[in-house]
């Protein structure tokens, strides 16, 4: 063994020879292969009960060949579309306030906390890491928000509980710490400017990639999220996506609202494909993720381990 | 060296506490308050909130959450009293702290295996494929990886069900069978954080020095050896640090995983599937009286503040730098 691996070294260079043999190799991959596809073949799966036809579900269930496509769900999504694009547009303004209100919020206590001379330091610090041991837990958050701040069924309810992280904020800080230098800060103040010259045109711009990670996990969580829609929303009309997706899970009927003419809303809702158009649902939901996700995936990663350091 | 400029940000620190406030103090004092009142609503008076489960809390109509507060009886421990009396808490407390830690182990045990496989691939681009298939779960909320799971497990229509219909077997009541239901959890859970966990573990595979492998190389270690002697011992202190975190947060359970998975954690697989987080929500949503409710939840936070507390502890003797405190 040793001899042979000796032998090699004069011919191939260590990189290329320290690698598993090619048999090794093809099992590694169809190993992945088969992870890969786990991971992917539900939605895959989703999809094409989404576009079988409500018929051939009746008949023989969901499967993965089924005995006839059809758009009937889409379609029938389109024209119920008015509760799911209202549903849309509260997920898409909850994501864009959020996102923007925490990234604010975030950066300016990371600026804040990253001054190491700012006198207060120590108190600020200790209010964005005591929440990191100990919260209220949510029962007495659901108690503050409804009977104190009266959240209750405002968008509101479902933009601020989410908006701050301490974790974001250690981030940011140490972002801050290792980018900005003091010296740069200093100049800047002998030069007239204040704190908020210096954040605005200098520590913000100079920010971009943190901004882009806590953006993206920011609005990922505000997208994703149907916790605090099933505490906070009962009005229909305030429903985010993800909610409605949650709520007919149990009760499809919620969609029927529109029947053609000459048909009783009970013959409608008999004719309504169920099984497709819940399905449908949950692909309108998956489609902008799985598509915007592989491109921000390193932002990801280079987030979490940012936050490794200790700043 | 090092040790010197630490010295003096020690010094002006120090000197930084004894002066008076300046103009650059107060500006980035107004930057903290937005952020500061925010944490005051959101973290420090839900803090306060825990009070009520001391409380025989009561909502009086029209009246804030202060006067309630102040207007509710002390009820001592009598909230906690009914907890402690009811059968739920031995369940829900075996259940979260035993998920909790077989998703540990076997989450962090098949992520590292598949980092350590990954990173021997001869294609950097086919790795890069497979990692961005494998993230994808990740992104995937709980509600939507319901509707996955239905696909499979729903009674009428279900994938499994089919098939156990075609060959002639009866079908099953999945979602009332609560013998599968642990299965479902741990195999779900893994499906969705596994991709994840292994891009962390990969990029601290990456940054292990090459010259080891090199001079293993030349030693004649295999690639076994290799990863033996080399890989494993380069990650173990970021596996234990992950390990010891996620030990902390032992009382806190996924709370979508347990209970949109299971369509309510209630019902005849309550046993296997009600944790924490759960119990206290179906509360919430029923006619439960909020005090006896938020005998657990505050249960919850104090256990839960401690177990961070020890874990961190633990890490800060291990590496001192890995620890949050």
């Amino acid at each position: 063994m040793r001899k042979r691996a000796v032998k090699d070294m004069d011919m191939a260079d260590s990189s290329t020879l320290n690698r598993i043999s090619p048999a090794i190799n093809i099992s590694f991959n169809v190993l992945f292969i088969l992870f890969a596809l786990i991971c992917i073949i539900p939605v895959v799966f989703v999809f094409i009960i989404s576009i079988s036809s409500e018929q051939s579900i009746k008949l023989n269930g969901y499967r993965f060949w089924p005995q006839e496509f059809s758009l009937e769900s889409y379609l029938f999504l389109w024209k119920e579309g008015k509760m799911i694009i209202r549903a849309l547009g509260v997920s898409a303004a909850v994501t864009v306030a959020g996102t923007a209100m925490g990234v604010i919020l975030t950066t300016l206590m990371g600026y804040v906390l990253s001054i190491r001379k700012f006198k207060f330091n120590s108190f600020f610090t200790m209010v964005v890491f005591i929440p990191m041991i100990f919260n209220g837990g949510m029962i007495s958050s659901y108690v503050i928000n409804t009977q104190f701040l009266h959240l209750k069924n405002t968008l509101w309810a479902l933009i601020l509980p989410l908006c701050v992280s301490s974790f974001h904020v250690i981030i940011c800080k140490t972002f801050f710490k290792l980018n900005i230098p003091e010296s740069i800060v200093e100049s800047a103040q002998i030069d007239g400017a204040s704190h908020f010259t210096i954040f605005a045109r200098i520590a913000f711009p100079l920010s971009k990639p943190i901004v882009a990670t806590i953006a993206l996990f920011l609005s990922f969580a505000y997208w994703n999220d149907w916790f605090q829609s099933s505490l906070y929303i009962t009005d229909t009309k305030l429903f985010s996506i993800q909610s409605l997706l949650d709520h007919i899970q149990r009760n499809m009927e919620m969609m029927a609202k529109n029947p053609s003419l000459g048909v009783t809303l009970q013959q409608y809702m008999n004719n309504m494909p169920k099984e497709g158009a819940r399905m449908a649902m949950a692909i309108i939901i998956i489609v902008p993720i799985a598509c915007t996700y592989p491109f921000f995936q390193r932002y990801f990663i280079s987030g979490l381990t940012v936050g490794a350091v200790k700043g | 060296m090092k040790r010197g400029i630490r010295l003096k940000t020690l010094n002006s620190n120090t000197k930084a506490k004894k002066r008076k406030a300046t103009k650059g103090d107060w500006e980035l004092t107004l930057m903290a308050v937005p952020t500061t009142i925010w944490y005051i609503l959101f973290c420090f008076m839900p803090m306060f909130g825990l009070i009520i489960a001391f409380k025989d809390y009561k909502i009086q109509p029209g009246k804030g959450f202060i006067y309630n507060v102040i207007h509710s009886e002390w009820a001592g421990f009598k909230n906690f009293e009914f907890l402690i009396k009811s059968n739920d808490l031995y369940v829900i407390l075996r259940n979260t702290i035993v998920y909790n830690l077989i998703f540990i182990v076997m989450g962090s045990a098949l992520a590292v295996i598949l980092a350590i496989m990954m990173n021997m691939l001869h294609s950097r681009k086919r790795s890069k494929v497979y990692q961005t298939l494998m993230f994808f779960p990740y992104f995937m909320s709980w509600v939507v990886a319901a509707y996955f799971l239905d696909a499979f497990l729903n009674y009428d229509n279900g994938l499994i069900n089919n098939m156990m219909r075609d060959v002639g077997k009866t079908a099953n009541q999945w979602y009332m069978n609560k013998n599968v239901w642990p299965f479902i959890l741990v195999i779900m859970y893994l499906w969705k954080s596994t991709g994840y966990n292994m891009v962390i573990y990969l990029s601290s595979i990456s940054g292990i020095d090459q010259t080891l492998y090199e001079a293993a190389v030349i030693d004649g270690a295999g690639k076994w050896q290799q990863t033996r002697y080399i890989t494993l011992p380069s990650l173990k202190n970021v596996i234990i640090m992950m390990f010891i975190l996620n030990v902390g947060k032992i009382f806190y359970s996924d709370f979508g995983l347990f209970y949109q998975l299971s369509q309510g954690a209630k019902g005849s697989i309550f046993n296997s599937v009600a944790t924490i987080d759960t119990y206290v929500f179906n509360a919430l949503k029923s006619a439960t009286p909020i005090g006896m409710t938020s005998a657990a939840s505050f249960f919850q936070s104090v256990a839960c503040c401690i177990t961070i507390l020890v874990a961190n502890a633990i890490v800060k003797k291990i590496d001192n730098e890995s620890s949050i405190i």
